[in-house]
């Protein structure tokens, strides 16, 4: 039996499978090129990444230092892992927590949330598993122009919900972050594309602006 | 080997990556369920907000199965099940492989034939999004030691600082989408979804309290998000 607390096994088993995990996506290019003998040219490996790596690993750190404390270790491991955070993972767990009636940054949140990572991660695969599998019959269905608002439209369809549950419950704190990323997008659309790198300065003001309240008694 | 882009290899390569990753999954969920029932959380409503969870899971799995559909034209299956199934997300992937491919002057409106551009797309697309990964690998124990920490010091602080932190990306995506407000009537499409898909979830709270109906509470997320989307596909014939 293993008797070492829970937090302490979450961090031994999050790292050595986030260690294979690791090794396995690499694997998959390693091996192709083994396989079929062809090895890119790492100069147009080099172009490639020059044009997405900037972006995507600031991305990707932004992504670990503001979601890491709402999942918790053991949704970090796992979320990191599993993919799709923004617009699944994240929503997924702050829904769960919220039925649950759990903190984030508590044990009993750190559990519902490895649970809610790990059983949205579940069923994205399977449903992947099954989609690519009746893709020839699922493709004209999921193209057709007629249920193509419906998916261009996920994310406010997603944040609308979730902005009421906990808007509602921190309208103070949550006002002035609003107005600001509403009156930023309005005047600077373009930002649309860097939404990610926006998240943490739309996180550092609410931060700003609840310790303000806080200090003043007022939250 | 003559290479193709569905060639088995690559599935058996994909099937083995994605295996793994569920067995991941599976062993962190029994864990975490396990550890749960020992803190004290009803298995009941535990069960409720998996099947909630899963159900909530089902549209954005499938946009991302439209996703998977896209890429697979240029970069053939197993990649792109590979990459939407585990680690990558749908935002990502796409301007990936896009970039990628344009860095090698190679069109992506038909399926790669060169297995040296595939591989090479296959490298960026990997390297191109380990920075997360990495820092959760080196820095979650220490991360999550300074959360714990800090809410030693001052626990309510810390309460009000993991909800600025919602908050703050809440706020950060509620913003964009009203980036195309100056596009005309069209441009106020994804606000009506919003703000259709926030009453759905406001009647959704009222029957909970009116009428106790406290299973609702459960599935009032996918409701408000599926009946937004739906709402969405007469709305943008009749505006759009």
């Amino acid at each position: 039996m293993n008797t070492k607390p829970y937090e302490q096994q979450i961090h031994f088993w999050g790292r050595c499978s986030l260690v294979i995990a690791l090794l396995m996506f690499i694997a998959y290019p390693l091996l192709s090129c083994l396989i079929f003998n062809a090895w890119p040219r790492p100069v147009d490996v080099l172009a490639g990444l020059l044009a997405i790596a900037p972006v995507y690993w600031t991305v990707g750190i932004i992504e670990a230092l503001t979601f890491s404390p709402m999942l918790g270790s053991g949704g970090s491991y796992l979320g990191f892992v599993t993919g799709n955070l923004t617009a699944m993972k994240v929503p997924a767990v702050l829904r769960a927590m919220q039925l649950m009636d759990v903190k984030p940054n508590t044990e009993e949140g750190e559990v519902v949330s490895t649970i809610a990572v790990a059983v949205s991660s579940i069923v994205t695969t399977t449903i992947l598993f099954f989609g690519m599998l009746l893709l020839t019959q699922l493709t004209p269905i999921l193209e057709s122009p007629v249920l193509a608002p419906a998916f261009d439209n996920i994310l406010p369809a997603l944040f609308g919900g979730l902005a009421v549950v906990f808007i509602s419950k921190n309208w103070k704190i949550a006002i002035t972050p609003l107005l600001a990323m509403l009156l930023l997008f309005l005047f600077m659309p373009g930002l649309a594309g860097a939404v990610s790198l926006l998240v943490p300065v739309s996180a550092l003001l609410t931060i700003g602006v609840a310790r303000l309240l806080y200090k003043k008694n007022l939250i | 080997m003559p290479f193709q882009v569905n060639h088995p290899m690559l599935f058996g390569l994909a099937a083995l990556v994605i295996l793994f990753v569920l067995f991941q999954s599976i062993f962190f969920l029994r864990k975490a369920w396990k550890h749960a029932l020992e803190l004290g959380l009803s298995s009941q409503k535990l069960r409720e907000m998996s099947i909630s969870t899963a159900v909530f899971t089902i549209a954005p799995a499938v946009a991302i199965l439209i996703g998977l559909i896209t890429l697979s034209k240029f970069l053939g299956l197993p990649l792109p099940w590979l990459r939407l199934s585990v680690l990558g997300a749908l935002t990502y992937e796409l301007p990936a492989a896009t970039a990628a491919a344009e860095a090698m002057h190679t069109p992506i409106n038909s399926a790669v034939t060169d297995p040296a551009v595939y591989n090479a797309i296959a490298w960026v697309m990997t390297l191109g999004i380990l920075s997360g990964i990495l820092l959760i690998l080196f820095f979650q124990k220490k991360m999550a030691q300074g959360m714990h920490k800090m809410k030693t010091k001052d626990e309510r602080w810390s309460a009000i600082l993991m909800d600025s932190l919602f908050l703050g990306m809440i706020s950060a995506f509620l913003g964009m989408i009203f980036k195309d407000l100056n596009h005309g009537l069209a441009g106020w499409i994804p606000v009506f979804v919003l703000l259709f898909s926030a009453m759905l979830m406001l009647i959704c709270g009222l029957f909970v309290k009116i009428f106790k109906w406290r299973w609702l509470e459960n599935y009032a997320m996918p409701i408000s998000m599926l009946g937004a989307m739906a709402f969405a596909i007469p709305l943008t014939a009749w505006i759009g």
